[in-house]
């Protein structure tokens, strides 16, 4: 039987060294076994290395960003579908989700589907709302307050040991040992990424993430554990191991079970020095690791398309322990011609 | 006292805890301590392996071996509910 083809938007082509999804995902829908795709590039900046991959990315435009708001988006958007007739957009930042969670409805109008979390979830797991998450689902979170301002560092000294996380709303996590350090971690985060600060209790540990996919109803569909084996200076995985343990499956298992998820998702967690899990973060889109999920025999990507266009999606059962990533930096030759056109034109 | 079911060791030296995703490389004689104790061998059997096949003393081996297995321990690769 022939297989469809599917035109996916994907964003996030960002593939530097604090690599956005967008790259691994296309990757994923490469290897699809049940479709094939069109792969339409959706970019904010003109050097996102994603645009110059043809290989990968059929066609590339440029998309205003979130802060130009939700209306100028949709604009674009429709005028891209009258060109691609887009099947799929799959969003991969966390700072669009907003947007893209709003336009679901519109985006389906004009026969875009996407698969995300509900605005609720999308909320609810906010780094500012993490110690009301933890309670309500019943699992463990470190110990964190929402500041706004720079004064009130002091009294935050006085509540917490050292050393604490300083980290931004959607990015950006800093390790500060006093309260000078903090007030210019505080400066730093406040001025790219807006307010609050999340000031966070330092779970000494070994850190595991977890990516998967939830079907909206509390089914899991497909869940990878992985343990960073080497960080970049900034905190990113540039090597990781698929890992099996019961436990942490279990956990997520249990998160999307009780919280219901749609979409793709990350888990960030901690093992402590009682071997217990503390959930640092949730980051409610796929993450850049992703590949090493396809890697191991859950093409997360893939069902999420299937999801999205309101197919049944048989839950993965289990995936190759032991199997590694290993990230690699690449120079790509390109033509000014291609910059120029993509700058001035917004489309590649 | 034995060593985690699910821990790999590969004719090279190689183990592998796929819980923690730690991997770790230990020398021929480490590696045949490893295998013992896969096998739920007595530590005491272990020593006098050693004692056998190289050329050293009961109280070096007795030491060497129960820094090696507390080592073990540390790295989570010997079941929990196991005294040593």
């Amino acid at each position: 039987m022939k297989k469809p083809e599917y035109t996916i938007g994907v964003t996030a082509l960002n593939a530097i060294d604090n690599p956005g999804p967008g790259i691994p995902v296309i990757r994923a829908l490469r290897e699809a076994k049940s479709f094939d795709v069109r792969i339409i590039g959706l970019s904010y900046e003109s050097l996102e290395p994603g645009i110059y991959m043809h290989d990968l990315i059929d066609k590339v435009y440029q998309i205003p960003y979130p802060s130009a708001g939700t209306e100028l988006l949709f604009e674009r958007l429709e005028y891209i579908q009258q060109q691609e007739n887009m099947d799929v957009i799959i969003p991969n930042f966390d700072a669009e989700l907003y947007s893209f969670i709003k336009l679901e409805p519109k985006l389906k109008k004009l026969g875009i589907h996407t698969f995300l979390p509900t605005n609720e979830q999308f909320e609810e797991r906010l780094k500012v709302n993490l110690p009301e998450f933890g309670e309500k689902y019943g699992i463990p979170v470190p110990r964190s307050e929402a500041i706004y301002e720079v004064k009130q560092i002091p009294d935050i000294a006085k509540e917490f040991e050292w050393p604490v996380l300083v980290k931004g709303k959607y990015y950006d996590a800093k390790v500060v040992y006093n309260p000078e350090q903090a007030t210019i971690a505080f400066n730093n985060i406040a001025s790219k990424w807006g307010l609050p600060i999340i000031i966070q209790e330092f779970v000494h540990g070994t850190e595991f993430n977890v990516t998967g996919l939830g079907d909206g109803k509390g089914n899991t569909i497909a869940t990878v554990p992985m343990r960073k084996q080497y960080i970049t200076d900034i905190g990113k995985a540039w090597g990781g191991i698929a890992v099996s343990d019961d436990r942490l499956l279990q956990l997520t298992r249990d998160f999307i079970a009780k919280t219901k998820w749609r979409g793709g998702f990350e888990l960030e967690l901690m093992k402590n020095k009682d071997g217990e899990y503390v959930l640092l973060e949730i980051n409610p889109r796929i993450p850049a690791w992703i590949y090493l999920a396809v890697g191991v025999g859950q093409n997360i990507p893939e069902a999420l398309v299937n999801l999205a266009l309101g197919k049944k999606v048989k839950p993965f059962e289990k995936y190759s322990v032991g199997k590694m990533f290993i990230r690699y930096s690449w120079d790509m030759m390109v033509d000014l011609s291609e910059f120029e056109k993509i700058s001035t034109t917004g489309e590649l | 006292m034995k060593i985690k079911k699910n821990v790999a060791v590969s004719d090279s030296g190689f183990v592998f805890n796929p819980t923690t995703g730690e991997s770790f490389s230990v020398n021929p004689i480490g590696m045949k301590i490893v295998e013992m104790l896969k096998k739920e061998t007595p530590t005491q059997e272990i020593s006098n392996y050693i004692l056998e096949n190289y050329e050293t003393d009961a109280p070096t081996i007795d030491k060497d071996l129960y820094d090696f297995i507390e080592m073990l321990k540390q790295y989570s690769l010997i079941e929990e509910n196991e005294k040593a």
